[in-house]
This record gives C-alpha cells, sequence and structure tokens, in this order.
C-alpha cells in the first residue's frame, strides 16, 4: 500500500520535472556534446599514461576502460539524481522552505532525494553503457547469469554508497547553511575514480577506500566485470554499501532535530 | 579627474567585494581544497614512473603541478554563472543603469576573491612540501615577476571567454551549459591533468595555436623552472586577449539591445 503510494508520487515528481526541464531543449543538446567530449577527454588522458607503459598499477589500457566506463554510468547517475536534487537541500535550509517539506505526509528523504530529474544525465549513462559492452567485446568477457547477477549487485551498492556520500555532505547544511562547495570538494575526490586504485600511492589508497570508498566506487565493479573478483570484496562492499545507507538515513534524522527553520 | 574618478571606483569595487568575500572564508576554503585534481594525477605519474618517457624528472614533476595548482586557483572564472542568476532573477536591470559595465562588478569580485583565496592556497602548498620536501625550490624574482603576470594574462583569457559566453544569456537563458561544454577542452588540454609536453605529436603539432596551453601549461613552466618558449607564450597569450576583447564589446553591445529584463 505504502509502496504504490510512493510509487504514484515519483511518477508524479517524473512528470513534472521531465516537463521543467524539456523547457530547455539546446540546453540537453549541449550536455549531450559536453558528455561524449569528456569521455573523449579521459581517454585521452587515460591513452597519454599509457603512451611509454604497458601497465598501470596492474591494468592493462582495455581494462582501464572499464572504469572508464563505470565511471561514466555512476557519473550519469550522479548527474540525473543526487546533483540537481541535493544541491537543492542546501537551498531549502538557506531560504526556510524545508518547513513545507517536512509537513508534507511523505518522507522527507524521499522528498527531498527524488524530487527533481535532469534528464541530460540519461545519455552519459547510454555512454557509459555502449563504452562497457565495447570492453566485453574487446576485452572476450564471456557474460553468463552468475556474472550479471554480480556485475549488478556491485554497481547497485556502488550506487548506494554514491549516494550515501553526496547525501551525507549536503546534509551537513543544516549546520552550517552554505555548504554548496563541499559537494564540489566531493566530486573533485570521486574524479579519481576514474583510474585504478593501485594506480596511486599506499597512503592515497589508504585514504580512498576508509574515509572515502572511492575504491569500492569504481574499481570492485570493474574487477567483478574482468572476472578478476575475490568473494570477500564483494562482500565487504555489500557491507559498506548498507553501513553507508543505513547511517545517512540515521544522520538525516539526526540533522533534523537541529533544524531550526531559518528566514520565515 | 577623470582618472582619479577612475581610480575611485576601482577601490571602491574591491574594497566591497572584498569584504563580501571574506564573509564566506570557509566556502572559498572548500573551494580551495576542489582545486587539488593536480595532486592526485602527480601520484598517479609519479607512482607508475609515467614521466620517464618525457624526460621529467620527479622532482621537476612535482613542482610542475604545483604550480599547476598554484595558477589554477588564480586563474579560476565563474562569471558565467553569476551573470546567468543575476540576468535570470532580474538583477541585471539595476547594473545596467549605472554608468559603470556590470562586468566589472564581476571582475572585481573575481579579484578580491582571488586575494581572499590566496593564504588557504599557501597552506596547501605548506602541506604539499611536507610530504614532498625534496621539491621546495624558490623561484627568483624576476620568474615569480612574469609567471604572476602571466597567470593574470590568463585568468583574463578566461574571464573574456566566460564573458563572451555570458552574454550569450540575453538570447539563451540558459548559457552555464555552453561554459560546461567548454571546460572539457580548458581541463583536458590546458596541461591541468598532464604537461602538454607528454600529449602525443598529433596533438601537439596543433595545440599551441590553440589558447589552451597558454591558460595552464605555460605559466606553470614558467614557475616551475621548466623549459618553455617564454616570448612565444607571452605573445600568444597577448594575441588572443586582443582577438577576444572586441568580440566581447560587440557581444555585449548586441547583447544590451535585445535584453528583455526578466524576473523583475
Amino acid at each position: 500500500m505504502k509502496i504504490r503510494k510512493y510509487l504514484k508520487v515519483y511518477a508524479k515528481f517524473l512528470h513534472t520535472s521531465l516537463a521543467s526541464e524539456f523547457e530547455y531543449k539546446t540546453n540537453i543538446l549541449i550536455d549531450l556534446i559536453t558528455a561524449i567530449f569528456s569521455l573523449i577527454g579521459s581517454i585521452f588522458l587515460l591513452s597519454i599514461f599509457f603512451q611509454n607503459n604497458s601497465t598501470i598499477g596492474g591494468w592493462e589500457f582495455e581494462q582501464a576502460l572499464i572504469i572508464q566506463a563505470i565511471y561514466t554510468i555512476l557519473n550519469g547517475i550522479t548527474n540525473t539524481w543526487f546533483n540537481p536534487n541535493l544541491t537543492e537541500i542546501v537551498k531549502h535550509v538557506r531560504e526556510g522552505t524545508l518547513d513545507f517539506v517536512l509537513l508534507k505526509p511523505i518522507d522527507s528523504q524521499f522528498f527531498i532525494s527524488l524530487k527533481k530529474i535532469a534528464p541530460s544525465g540519461f545519455l552519459e549513462i547510454m555512454l557509459g553503457f555502449c563504452l562497457l559492452i565495447y570492453c566485453a567485446i574487446i576485452n572476450q568477457i564471456n557474460l553468463n547469469l552468475i556474472f550479471l547477477t554480480l556485475c549488478l549487485i556491485t554497481i547497485i551498492c556502488s550506487i548506494c554508497i554514491l549516494y550515501s556520500l553526496w547525501f551525507f555532505i549536503s546534509t551537513t547544511t543544516i549546520w552550517f547553511v552554505k555548504t554548496w562547495n563541499a559537494t564540489e570538494v566531493l566530486r573533485s575526490f570521486l574524479y579519481i575514480g576514474r583510474f585504478p586504485l593501485n594506480s596511486f600511492s599506499f597512503s592515497l589508497r589508504i585514504f580512498f577506500s576508509v574515509f572515502i570508498p572511492v575504491a569500492f566506487i569504481t574499481t570492485i565493479p570493474s574487477e567483478v566485470f574482468l572476472g578478476h573478483y575475490q568473494l570477500w570484496k564483494i562482500l565487504l562492499e555489500v557491507m559498506v554499501a548498507i553501513i553507508f545507507l543505513f547511517n545517512s538515513r540515521k544522520f538525516w534524522l539526526f540533522a533534523l532535530r537541529f533544524y531550526s527553520s531559518a528566514s520565515s | 579627474m577623470i582618472s582619479n574618478l577612475i581610480k575611485r571606483k576601482v577601490f571602491t569595487l574591491l574594497k566591497v567585494q572584498y569584504s563580501n568575500m571574506l564573509e564566506y572564508r570557509v566556502e572559498i576554503a572548500l573551494w580551495a581544497i576542489s582545486g587539488i585534481i593536480p595532486f592526485f594525477m602527480l601520484n598517479i605519474w609519479t607512482s607508475n614512473n609515467l614521466n620517464e618517457g618525457i624526460n621529467f624528472s620527479n622532482v621537476m614533476l612535482s613542482r610542475y603541478f604545483l604550480c599547476a595548482f598554484f595558477v589554477r586557483q588564480f586563474s579560476v572564472v565563474w562569471v558565467v554563472f553569476s551573470f546567468e542568476e543575476d540576468s535570470l532573477m532580474g538583477k541585471i536591470s539595476p547594473y545596467l543603469i549605472q554608468p559603470l559595465n556590470p562586468f566589472f562588478r564581476y571582475f572585481a569580485q573575481h579579484i578580491a576573491e582571488q586575494i581572499t583565496r590566496f593564504p588557504f592556497a599557501l597552506i596547501i602548498a605548506f602541506f604539499f612540501f611536507i610530504f614532498n620536501p625534496e621539491s621546495i625550490w624558490i623561484p627568483n624574482l624576476g620568474i615569480l615577476f612574469l609567471s604572476t603576470i602571466s597567470t593574470f594574462l590568463s585568468f583574463l583569457i578566461q574571464f573574456l571567454i566566460q564573458s563572451i559566453v555570458a552574454c550569450l544569456c540575453f538570447w539563451t537563458e540558459k548559457a552555464s551549459s555552453i561554459e560546461r561544454l567548454l571546460f572539457i577542452p580548458t581541463l583536458f588540454l590546458s596541461g591541468l591533468l598532464a604537461p602538454v609536453i607528454s600529449f602525443p605529436e598529433y596533438v601537439k603539432s596543433w595545440i599551441y595555436l590553440t589558447p589552451f596551453p597558454y591558460l595552464i601549461d605555460f605559466p606553470a613552466n614558467l614557475l616551475s623552472g621548466n623549459p618553455t618558449n617564454i616570448s612565444r607564450g607571452f605573445s600568444m597569450q597577448i594575441l588572443w586577449i586582443f582577438l577576444l576583447f572586441p568580440l566581447f564589446k560587440r557581444i555585449w553591445t548586441e547583447g544590451t539591445k535585445k535584453y528583455t529584463a526578466m524576473g523583475s
């Protein structure tokens, strides 16, 4: 019953935000070109790295492309859902409109995380999938059911971790009011997800697996995709994803206790 | 008399914007942190010994990326985002009535922000030297002076390009997506992620004719003491400014005729 209600509300969200986004059709076209250029740029950068070396951190060029593809998909998801919604929290807090959200007979985290959608991110997701399929062909990966489910599980876990990270940072707005730039810091840290974790020095590797688990987000799904997976890593990722999601929920409820309605 | 008036205008604008920026210290600190991508890139280069192929010693490379970080810190431009918001909200109208081109206001904003940013950039550099003590060096005064000028010229080029894009707001309302598109070549070709000298030949043959290598690669090479063609660098920077400035004036006069005073 409850789920059906939420689905219905989500359909309405989709309808309204798509309608407003399609007002700017040229924008969507420009965003498509941007996504393509951005992918070309990262592959170009990767090719510079591989100019004189055949492997980087144990990854060959064809294998490193998989990370690129998964990064592109996740980046598309970020641009479609997380970025438009979670940057809005800042606005809600500053202008005091979070009151209206809290008064609605619907879960506030659901409302705040899924209200908007930016269709231009879809194109990035599709680009990422195309590259992934291409990688599957050049790396001669044979697809089977177990392989696909494992891939799906790890990618879903990555999405959960990514969402929680964004949500954590955005929630801190309740205390600091203007942390719009904090998301920019997160974005620059996530940037390293384009490269295999092993290509960094030991200290950075620790940093990016313990403090900001970028490692889990792209490298583990790519390893699974290549078939080089270890079961404990997948289990670890699932655990991390569950802990992150659970804590993001806790953190939101905790933060709300400190919300003192600005400006109204 | 006239020069006195201009001086007073400049001084007042700078003072107002500087006090404005000081209010947002934390934000500016976060902006400074979000620019640390060059250090991650340095980590990839040195951890995988990628620099052997391009005759760049580890020390020189780390200096290069530190300088790239600095140059980037002092040439960040966001005028299009401010202008877009102001023009959508109708804030441009009162500015247009004043006997001062609104872009002077934005220009002062950027300069004030750079002054606020300076101590944070120094702190980050200090931490960088703690981790890489072997790369400490003191550039001589002449080089410091020249590289400051070239950084400023790089800032001017980017400011002009973005102002031209911002003026497109008069026609399309959402010009920031065009800026995001232009940011992609700036990111990958300017030398922020990899020094231009490491680019493959088929790119190097034409890249020095575009403005991109003069945005970060040229000032960073100059400051870090790596070999670079100083006279070509400066003349290309000045040439691009001379090309872009009339274009900006033209689009500004055309655009203000088109202006329809939205939002108010």
